[in-house]
């Protein structure tokens, strides 16, 4: 009997009159289902996944994801706060790789997280589709207490939708003994800056290090902060479309052309090691390089905001923050907001002790900056102060990021290539238009 | 998604690429080849030595040529090496004009793929019968006549899976283009292959699955129109093959 004769036979059985080729499609059909089960098999909701570990408490159980963070010590203690709340057991994940794009996905299915951490808070597509709920009651009368660009990053239509955790910010850090021997002050102007760059420029040393790209990446937003322009005005239009917005972009690709950036360092801008190596006099880093700074370099640095592109313009820090979010497809919302609440807005003591005990940040709530040891000396404090005096959040809400690549491929093409700055931000605009009729709508 | 410029590009870089890598890892494979089957010394030595690259992962390779190999630094082995005849420092990989990413990108794969299709070649040599090179010899040929008339014929059915093999996986390029180039989160608008772009378009933080698919569907159909349009060159399939 040939293959085909008993496929007949088997589909004569099954009551179909089925070919060889329709049972190859069956079986591959119900591979496909085996894989996908197994896939959905490990959700993450059941005991015991990679990492997970289990709080006090009764009834209740809530998920709760955090990103890895390279700090040792920061799993357990997360695991130590979520084991002191007695409301509910609450599970910690620790998801190493790509946790904002594996954390985006999972909002979608049910086996996503309760209360998840989510860079600079949720997107305006988590926010549009319903994903994440409403938390401005859970901050109340503590709001003022918030770093205020963060939290305005966190809200759209007057509504809150996450609580900082942590704030983390970017900043210009120079070595004091090679401006010193250059004979050179800490630049309050951008063109003070690129005459310093200059002048720090020697031999195999270079002034400035922007990263690997001369700032491309990094100095886009600084750059519209420095001639007081935004990636959007206030009323959420395009906010860019003038000539400052050019001659400040414009101003990278000077730097550039005078060959003062350095450029391609083994490690980017977010490692000290071009600065402690002494490749660079300046560089814009971030405020976690700064134990490895002091390690390095002792005192020999301070830090100081990008400068304002002139009067008319500003100077800023970049600052961003983790925010707590609660999924809308939790199985109990309110368990998990009185959680987030519990956690992030009560419990202060464990706020300060995640955020200074284990890598370098600041806290969220201006009224414990006071009390973290590590910010009230020195370099530390200076970052501190800055974040809060002109600290500015890194993009705002509805910049979304179909307009961040728009304008990162504008600003490579500025800085690298020498393009004509005011024709590239025309491009971005018209991307960014559209994608602001799209979440507008 | 083919009114999208970024898209377009892509396409470009992807196929530049491959119509540039196809023919250099072919020609250089197989000279490899050729060299190591004619030596009599240490010929497994060599044999091991170039296609240990093979085994290494792309992105280990990427990481050393970009951080050390590649780096814009003196002490980068590029530049200490231009040092010594007192050329400037040249920052490889974040110039744009002229653009030396090229050389970085070519020469990590040209040392990660070469050796494994030198050892293709190499077996397929060593399956040429002897008689038809001493019969050759009789009749007075010799050099590149006899590479020419014998070698490259006897090779035919290796050098079709060869370049086919190599086709693929230049259209699958994705590992060292994303590895040496991406920097925090952003990709230069150059040297951006499809599947990087698509990457960033669908899988990134843009979640555009729409767009992503539409451009994986334009993927597809080129890659099958170049295979079989390379499989009716090289005709694929014909007895004897």
């Amino acid at each position: 009997m040939s293959d085909k004769q008993i496929g007949r036979e088997i589909g004569q059985a099954l009551g179909a009159n089925l070919t060889r080729r329709s049972l190859f499609a069956l079986g591959g059909a119900a591979a496909v289902t085996g894989a996908l089960a197994a896939c959905g098999g490990n959700t993450g909701r059941e005991p015991a996944a990679s990492g997970g570990a289990t709080g006090g408490g009764s009834g209740t159980t809530l998920n709760q994801w955090y990103h890895q963070y390279g700090e040792a010590g920061t799993q357990q203690a997360v695991e130590k706060y979520a084991a002191a709340y007695k409301d509910a057991t609450v599970k910690v994940s620790w998801k190493p790789g790509d946790y904002d794009q594996s954390t985006a996905a999972s909002l979608l299915t049910d086996a996503g997280p309760d209360v998840f951490e989510y860079g600079n808070g949720p997107t305006i597509d988590m926010i549009k589709g319903g994903q994440v709920v409403d938390l401005t009651d859970l901050i109340g009368a503590t709001k003022s207490d918030f770093n205020p660009s963060i939290l305005e990053r966190m809200t759209y239509e007057g509504k809150t939708y996450a609580i900082p955790q942590v704030v983390d910010m970017q900043l210009l850090v120079y070595r004091k003994s090679m401006l010193d021997k250059a004979g050179v002050t800490p630049p309050q102007t951008i063109d003070e800056l690129i005459a310093a760059a200059k002048k720090l420029t020697q031999g195999n040393v270079k002034g400035l290090f922007l990263g690997n790209d001369g700032g491309a990446g990094l100095m886009g937003g600084p750059m519209l902060w420095s001639a007081g322009l935004d990636y959007l005005t206030k009323d959420n239009q395009f906010g860019f479309d003038d000539p400052r917005a050019a001659t400040a972009l414009g101003k990278l690709r000077e730097m550039w052309d005078a060959k003062v950036l350095l450029l391609g360092a083994p490690k980017d801008w977010f490692d000290p090691s071009a600065l402690t190596a002494g490749l660079t006099a300046m560089q814009f880093t971030g405020l976690w390089t700064f134990p490895d700074l002091k390690k390095g370099l002792g005192d020999d640095f301070g830090v100081m905001a990008w400068p304002a592109l002139d009067g008319q313009g500003k100077a800023s820090v970049p600052v961003g923050a983790y925010g707590s979010c609660v999924s809308a497809k939790s199985k109990d919302v309110e368990a998990a907001k009185k959680f987030a609440k519990w956690l992030w807005i009560d419990q202060t003591a464990y706020q300060l002790d995640f955020a200074t005990a284990y890598g370098f940040h600041i806290p969220s709530r201006t009224s414990l900056i006071g009390q973290a040891s590590t910010l009230t000396s020195g370099q530390a404090a200076d970052a501190a102060k800055l974040a809060t005096d002109v600290g500015h959040a890194q993009s705002p809400i509805l910049w979304t990021p179909k307009c961040n690549t728009a304008f990162g491929d504008a600003m490579n093409r500025i800085v690298k290539e020498g393009a004509d700055p005011a024709g590239e931000i025309a491009k971005v605009k018209t991307v960014a238009d559209a994608e602001l009729k799209r979440v507008l709508a | 998604m083919l009114r999208d410029p970024a898209f377009r590009s892509s396409l470009v870089t992807f196929l530049a690429f491959a119509v540039f890598i196809v023919p250099t890892t072919f020609v250089i494979s197989l000279g490899a080849a050729l060299l190591v089957a004619r030596t009599r010394v240490m010929q497994s030595f060599f044999r091991s030595v170039f296609f240990l690259p093979t085994a290494c992962s792309y992105v280990v390779a990427a990481l050393v040529w970009k951080m050390s190999i590649f780096s814009g630094i003196r002490s980068g082995l590029a530049n200490a090496v231009l040092g010594w005849f007192g050329a400037d420092s040249i920052p490889w990989l974040s110039l744009a004009d002229p653009p030396w990413y090229w050389l970085v990108i070519v020469t990590a794969r040209l040392w990660l793929q070469v050796g494994f299709y030198m050892i293709l070649f190499l077996a397929g040599i060593q399956r040429i019968s002897p008689t038809l090179y001493e019969a050759a010899a009789i009749d007075g040929a010799e050099g590149w006549k006899v590479f020419r008339h014998i070698t490259l014929p006897q090779l035919r059915a290796t050098s079709t899976a060869v370049l086919l093999l190599l086709l693929i996986n230049a259209f699958q390029a994705f590992d060292e283009f994303y590895n040496i180039l991406s920097t925090f989160g952003t990709y230069p608008p150059y040297a951006r292959p499809p599947l990087v772009y698509l990457y960033y378009t669908a899988l990134g933080s843009g979640q555009d699955f729409g767009h992503g698919s539409a451009g994986a569907v334009i993927l597809t159909l080129i890659i099958a129109i170049v295979a079989v349009v390379q499989g009716r060159i090289l005709r694929l399939g014909d007895r004897g093959d």
